[in-house]
């Protein structure tokens, strides 16, 4: 209890000093309602105020003064002429809002003046409603609890309306999560029902009154804040607007301290527990697709999704209960279809997306929006209903070559409140989309013009060196030989068919098939030899091929000689055949013969071997 | 005579062969890589398991910092208080892959995370893993063996089991290197260029970079060239592939700091000196025989050998003396362990209590190459008809790699291409063979669009059969015989198709056996699909099972890291048993104790004496090694069965090893290891029993654990120096922060703690004399 009387003292002096400014104003608030909603952890208060002007100047703004542990905290401000009481029936729009410093009013406050549509005349009046969002105002009370305690949450304003002017009526009305309190300051005329506490009516305060107040509660919402948010907009004219998030997140009430038992945390999550949230809920345009959520070490698998055709609603669950001073971050992502998104006007296109962020019950202290158009975007504008932080910078992705200019808006305490359409204005000319596939395309085609160009073309460095030259002569030498080695496989083809026509003699005794088998060979043989020749000429000119010319000619020799004992032996068979000798006969007589073939079969097939290895 | 008759269909049908085994090739490369994205399918784009987080964890660090901040990092998140020289003790080469990779992609304006790079490194090398495995096949038998091989090695289990999409590490890339170092290999053996030699020696060094399995390439190429001197193949092409390689490859390999002088130093390399010696003398001898005449060839030999010999024995002795004065051996104990499958048991738990580490069981075999063990003999056969260079290096690659699967499950990732390579061979010479029968039977030889010589049409009918006869009679008869039967296959195109004609079988027979082959293939690729998809596609850091009320994910391990990475301090330490270090370190960015490169065998035996003791004991131990955070993984409650507490014995026994006061048998009552009522008073009273059980007995009222199938013995108990600060969905990890000492008794821990501080500390290097591992 230490921290907040001493800060109690603090006001109580401020107030004191208040009372010494003079103040002059013709303005009189003759009615004020004040509500003051603290069941989420944002304090949301609901101004409204019935202004009339008693003086002679008509008066065209109104002040609204906060102490500076307020405006520290301000997020969100509007005020708007509600109808009905006024005569000049305006609006429902909100009045523009500036921070000011008007003089003679003391610098401890932090002032902002409602510029109003029309001049207050003397004698006129106005009800005013103005709303005001505080983050960061609670404070968990005791700072550190254990698992099983509840959250404690004490708040402080004063029970009267702060203002310059001179209120003649107010009322206040404090509404809580809980009917449950654990102390509150008792004035007079203070009532305490159900989960709302009221304060006055007071009459005919003078200006700067202020009276402090504390009221200590259990708040059991959590307290979820986001400590940086960075969303990113990616626009794509192939179909797509692709947004990613980054939350960066932390329980900011009153922090756990002892033991975490998951056991009690299981069996009685509502006791065990009450503070802390297991998931968020985040609302979604409808139509997104592709929806993601994970974090830096990959997909969290606690997620579900709901849609219909107003609204997708996106249900998260952190990786673990998020409790009291824990933090974690995560990603989630998800695409849009460009058509309810991007539109044209005056040949300019424009973005019309929302600018918070998709959880209504998350505080962001640090929003950070970037806004990815394509890449060749001009002319770019936007458009924002509350003052936010400007610039630009440019990103590179998918085979970009000049980026993608990226706005980016960034802004401190962002509330829903805050969830409001922002524009953004560029000029897209739909040809640059064919740019990166027509480059593709390109580069493809180089790369297959290139391989075509080193297929066909000779890269040797120098025609005239000696180991190209030697080497296109090695390549002439490997063909002769090829060929050489052909006509010595036909040779022996030939010579199988010798043998062949003598078995079909030993077979069937037709001495003239067999007659004219052998002329056919000895025909063949010689046309082939008369092949054999040119190449045997160029292997003895060409340098490069005297390591093989020995093999080379032996073969040719050996060749010779197989083919005289094979037309020796074929000649001696037909021979006696046509003597009709005996089968035993023929084969004594051959046989000297045949042994020097097989052998010379033999060599001949090694040679080749050999000049094959070659 | 082919040729120049017909060139126009003949070059065509050449030009449409090439380009259909250009998009079968293509067909491949998207097979393997698209059966592996099973995991990304059916769970997410995640880095999978333990060492692939660290090596993610190096190459973000590489990519943030640059390569010479990477040489030079020390990482002091782990092994604290020692910390680790990251640069010098990791293999780079799977990480500079991927970073360059990344670098590559960022330049041309792609943004892809490092995380799917290193996420889609392992399949796409898989892709190039089997192109390269038809290099291999082709060199050795063709290009219709090549594709075979390439299809059958792009499905193959047991590499898709280290090569799924987010399963990054080493093997993924040192696969494809060592398939291709091969390639290259004989590739220079056929041709006998030195710019095939040079590539080669740069394969090699890419290998030494990826993985330590490196030292098989080392010691089976050497092992190639011995059997090729030995039967006499020894050629100048040979010389070639050899010798450019060693030289070129260890001057590179001294290159990686993590090899560094191991290249000249340790004994899995002598193999390579010593046969570099060898070839040389050979190179020598051979040279000598071509310019001397026979007689003169003789004296030489004999003096030479006699003072060759003299010279080899010193040699010889002083080698033996160097590598017997060091203890192990100059063997590193992976490698003996390798030589030796006994000796890891025997001396380093370490090393023994990875199951990766044990020796397979037979189904393993099938689950992991399937129909491919039935193909590798008839593979075998095929590579002896003929044999050549090549193929007797398939012969010597696949008779190796047998060997080291049967001593480690790990090593059947270096068996499986050598399997693809036989199998290929195998089923495209009997495809070849039975299409070849059916062609043959069916359009008869005038027909046959095969034969391309006119003249020899007439023959080949009345040849058949005389001839066929004859040759089955060749085959059985005189080595010689056979010796000629392949020279005309090999030289003489002609004679060749001819003879092939002979080798014909009967139509009915042919169909029946291309159907059963195809049979056969279909298996297999069942088979593999379902290895990929089921077997071997999860992550193992998600856990999935099936109810009756749908699918239900376990996501613990990333619950308990995300809270550590968040609601920690920075710089705390968190203890765990080493299994957890790397995902400790890469997902929750904390300090570790140890983690699973296991380089300090005292540490780890450290965090397992303080998770064996009481927690009094333990608490000292941790606090004195500056920790503030305990995790245990527990799968008592769902039934996840790899927890610590079934690791708990390996723990025991590692810290007994180094602290002889943890002695196993107090945890085991009459041997066995128990957790019910039965169990020792010191294990119902050790840390990991008490954090793995706090407050368990809670949950259903007797603590019934659903792994071991039992009620826990010691049901109530409080901790009194430890408190749990979280625990996830599922209890399957569990953490603890260790309590500040309370104010009273402050003077007494104080003195004890010093007392057992110096205690341990005197211990431990008592210990680290006695065994000095690593």
């Amino acid at each position: 209890m230490k921290r907040i009387r001493f800060d109690l003292s603090l006001l109580f002096v401020f107030g004191f000093c208040m009372s010494f400014s003079t103040v002059c104003s013709d303005l009189v608030i003759s009615k004020l309602d004040r509500r003051i909603d603290l069941t989420s952890q944002l304090v949301r208060t609901t101004v409204s105020l019935k202004v009339e002007n008693n003086g002679v100047d008509s008066v065209s703004e109104i002040l609204l003064p906060f102490p500076e542990h307020q405006a520290r905290n301000l997020a969100f401000l509007s005020a708007m002429i509600s109808e009905g009481k006024d005569k000049t029936k305006s609006s429902s729009g909100s009045l523009p809002i500036e921070a000011t410093n008007p003089k003679g009013k003391p610098p401890s406050l932090t002032w902002y003046s409602v510029s109003l549509p029309k001049e207050l005349s003397k004698g006129g009046s106005l009800t005013l409603e103005v709303k005001a969002v505080f983050t960061h105002v609670l404070r968990p009370f005791p700072e550190k609890i254990s698992q099983a305690d509840v959250q404690l949450v004490a708040f402080q304003d004063s029970a009267h309306y702060l203002s310059p002017y001179t209120v003649k009526v107010q009322s206040l009305t404090i509404k809580l999560p809980e009917p449950r309190v654990e102390s509150y300051t008792k004035l007079e005329n203070t009532k305490f029902s159900g989960t709302e506490i009221k304060y006055g009516p007071y009459e005919n305060l003078p200006p700067f009154s202020y009276t402090p107040i504390v009221v200590h509660y259990v708040g059991n919402k959590p307290f979820a804040v986001a400590q940086e948010l960075v969303r990113e907009i990616e626009i794509s004219h192939w179909g797509n607007v692709q947004i990613t998030e980054n939350y960066n997140l932390v329980h900011a009430g009153a922090e756990i301290t002892g033991e975490f038992s998951r056991l009690d945390y299981q069996a009685r999550p509502h006791v065990r527990g009450a503070s802390a949230f297991r998931n968020l809920v985040a609302k979604l345009p409808p139509r997104a697709h592709s929806i993601y959520y994970r974090d830096e070490i990959g997909n969290i698998s606690t997620s579900n999704v709901w849609s219909d055709s107003a609204k997708t609603l996106l249900e998260i669950e952190p990786r673990y209960p998020m409790f009291g001073g824990w933090r974690t971050s995560f990603t989630i992502g998800y695409g849009l279809p460009l058509k309810d998104f991007v539109f044209q006007s005056e040949g300019k296109r424009f973005l019309n997306i929302s600018f918070g962020c998709p959880m209504s019950d998350v505080v962001i202290e640090n929003l950070i929006v970037k806004i990815v158009l394509p890449e060749g975007s001009k002319e770019i504008s936007v458009s924002v209903p509350f003052p936010v932080k400007q610039s630009q910078e440019t990103k590179f992705s998918h085979l970009d070559m000049v980026g993608r200019p990226v706005i980016v808006l960034e802004k401190k305490n962002v509330v829903p409140e805050h969830n409001q359409y922002i524009q953004v204005y560029y000029r897209f000319c739909n040809l640059s989309l064919l740019w990166e596939p027509l480059m593709l395309i390109f580069g493809f085609f180089l790369f297959f013009v290139a391989c075509i160009v080193y297929m066909h073309a000779d890269f040797t460095i120098s025609k005239s060196s000696p180991s190209y030259v030697a080497k296109l002569q090695w390549d002439e030498v490997q063909t002769a030989i090829q060929q050489f080695q052909n006509i010595m496989n036909r040779c022996l083809v030939v010579h199988d068919k010798l043998e062949a026509s003598l078995r079909e003699l030993s077979r069937n005794g037709n001495v003239q098939a067999c007659k004219a088998a052998r002329k056919a060979a000895d025909s063949l043989l010689k046309e082939l030899s008369k092949e054999l020749k040119p190449i045997l000429s160029f292997l003895q000119s060409s340098p490069q091929a005297v390591q093989i010319m020995p093999k080379v000619e032996e073969l040719v020799s050996k060749e010779r000689e197989l083919q005289e004992k094979l037309m020796l032996k074929h000649s001696t068979v037909v021979d006696s055949y046509e003597k009709k000798s005996g089968g035993r006969d023929i084969e004594n007589r051959v046989a000297a013969v045949q042994q020097k073939i097989t052998l010379l079969r033999q060599e001949v097939d090694e040679i080749l071997e050999v000049i094959d290895e070659i | 005579m082919a040729a120049p008759e017909t060139p126009q269909p003949d070059t065509l049908r050449h030009a449409f062969g090439n380009v259909l085994s250009f998009f079968v090739l293509l067909l491949i490369g998207v097979l393997a890589f698209s059966i592996r994205l099973f995991s990304v399918i059916k769970y997410e784009s995640v880095i999978h398991e333990f060492d692939p987080y660290f090596n993610y964890r190096v190459t973000q660090y590489l990519t943030k910092s640059g390569v010479y901040d990477f040489w030079n990092w020390f990482d002091d998140r782990t092994w604290y208080p020692l910390g680790r020289v990251i640069g010098g003790t990791v293999y780079p080469g799977l990480t500079l892959t991927a970073g360059t990779l990344w670098r590559i992609l960022n330049f041309l304006n792609i943004p892809l995370s490092v995380e799917t790079v290193c996420v889609f490194t392992a399949p796409i090398f898989s892709a190039f893993a089997s192109w390269a495995t038809y290099l291999l096949t082709k060199e050795v038998k063709g290009a219709g063996a090549g594709l075979t091989a390439a299809a059958l090695l792009a499905m193959v289990p047991s590499y898709i089991s280290r090569s799924v999409a987010g399963s990054y590490d080493n093997e993924a890339v040192a696969i494809f290197a060592l398939i291709f170092t091969f390639y290259l290999y004989i590739k220079t053996l056929n041709t006998g260029s030195l710019f095939y030699a040079t590539l080669n020696a740069i394969a090699y060094f890419y290998m030494v970079c990826s993985w330590g399995g490196y030292t098989f390439i080392i010691n089976l190429i050497p092992m190639h060239v011995l059997l090729c001197i030995v039967t006499g193949r020894y050629s100048s092409r040979l010389y070639i592939a050899y010798a450019p390689l060693v030289v070129l490859g260890t001057l590179l390999a001294s290159l990686v700091p993590v090899v560094g002088f191991n290249a000249v130093m340790t004994s899995e390399h002598f193999a390579s000196f010593l046969v570099f010696i060898i070839i040389h003398v050979v190179a020598l001898v051979y040279y000598i025989k071509g310019i001397l005449t026979p007689q003169m060839f003789k004296v030489a030999v004999t003096l030479v050998v006699s003072v060759g010999l003299i010279v080899c024995g010193a040699v010889l002795a002083v080698l033996i003396a160097l590598v017997a004065s060091s203890p192990t051996k100059g063997w590193s104990g992976r490698s003996l362990s390798l030589l030796d499958p006994t000796y890891a048991s025997k001396y380093i738990p370490i090393i023994a209590s990875v199951s990766e580490h044990q020796p397979p069981t037979w189904p393993s075999y099938f689950m992991d190459i399937n129909v491919l063990a039935f193909l590798v003999p008839a593979g075998i056969i095929a590579c002896f008809l003929p044999l050549s260079d090549a193929s007797s290096f398939a012969v010597l690659y696949i008779v190796t790699s047998v060997y080291f699967s049967g001593v480690m499950v790990r090593l059947m990732l270096v068996l499986a291409p050598a399997a693809c390579i036989m199998s290929g061979i195998a089923l495209s010479e009997a495809f070849d063979v039975f299409t070849r029968s059916i062609k043959f039977q069916l359009f008869g030889a005038t027909k046959d669009p095969q034969v391309n010589a006119g003249d020899t049409n007439v023959t080949q009918n009345e040849v058949v059969k005389p001839e066929k006869s004859e040759d089955s009679l060749k085959e059985r008869s005189s080595r010689k015989s056979k010796k000629k039967e392949k020279e005309n296959v090999e030289t003489v195109p002609l004679v060749s198709r001819i003879e092939k004609k002979l080798l014909v079988l009967p139509l009915e027979a042919s169909l029946i056996a291309i159907f059963l082959l195809v049979l056969l293939g279909a298996f297999y690729v069942v088979h593999c699909v379902w290895a990929a998809a089921e077997a071997y596609s999860a992550p193992s850091i998600v856990l999935t099972s099936r109810s009756h009320d749908g699918l239900h994910v376990f996501d613990d391990f990333r619950e308990a890291y995300a809270w550590l990475r968040h609601n920690t301090d920075v710089d705390d330490k968190v203890a765990s048993w080493w299994d957890y270090g790397y995902q400790t370190t890469a997902m929750a960015n904390r300090t570790v104790i140890v983690d699973n490169n296991t380089w300090n065998n005292t540490h780890i035996a450290t965090v397992g004496t303080a998770m064996s003791s009481p927690e009094k004991a333990a608490w000292e131990i941790f606090n004195s090694l500056d920790v503030k955070y305990v995790l245990v993984v527990f799968g008592g409650l769902v039934g996840y069965p790899s927890d610590d507490i079934n690791k708990f014995l390996w723990m025991v026994r590692i810290g007994g090893g180094v602290f002889p006061h943890i002695k196993e048998p107090d945890y085991l009552r009459d041997g066995q290891y128990r957790i019910d009522s039965q169990a020792t008073p010191t294990m119902l009273n050790c840390l990991m029993y008490k954090l793995s059980y706090y407050r368990f007995v809670e949950t259903d009222g007797r603590g019934f654990d659903r792994v071991r199938h039992t009620e826990i013995g010691k049901k109530y108990f409080k901790l009194t120096h430890f408190e749990e600060v979280f625990t996830t969905h599922h209890w399957m990890v569990r953490i603890y922060k260790l309590k500040s000492p309370r104010n009273r008794v402050r003077g007494k821990t104080k003195k004890s703690k010093s007392k057992s501080t110096s205690t341990s500390i005197s211990r431990r290097s008592g210990a680290r004399k006695k065994n000095p591992w690593h």
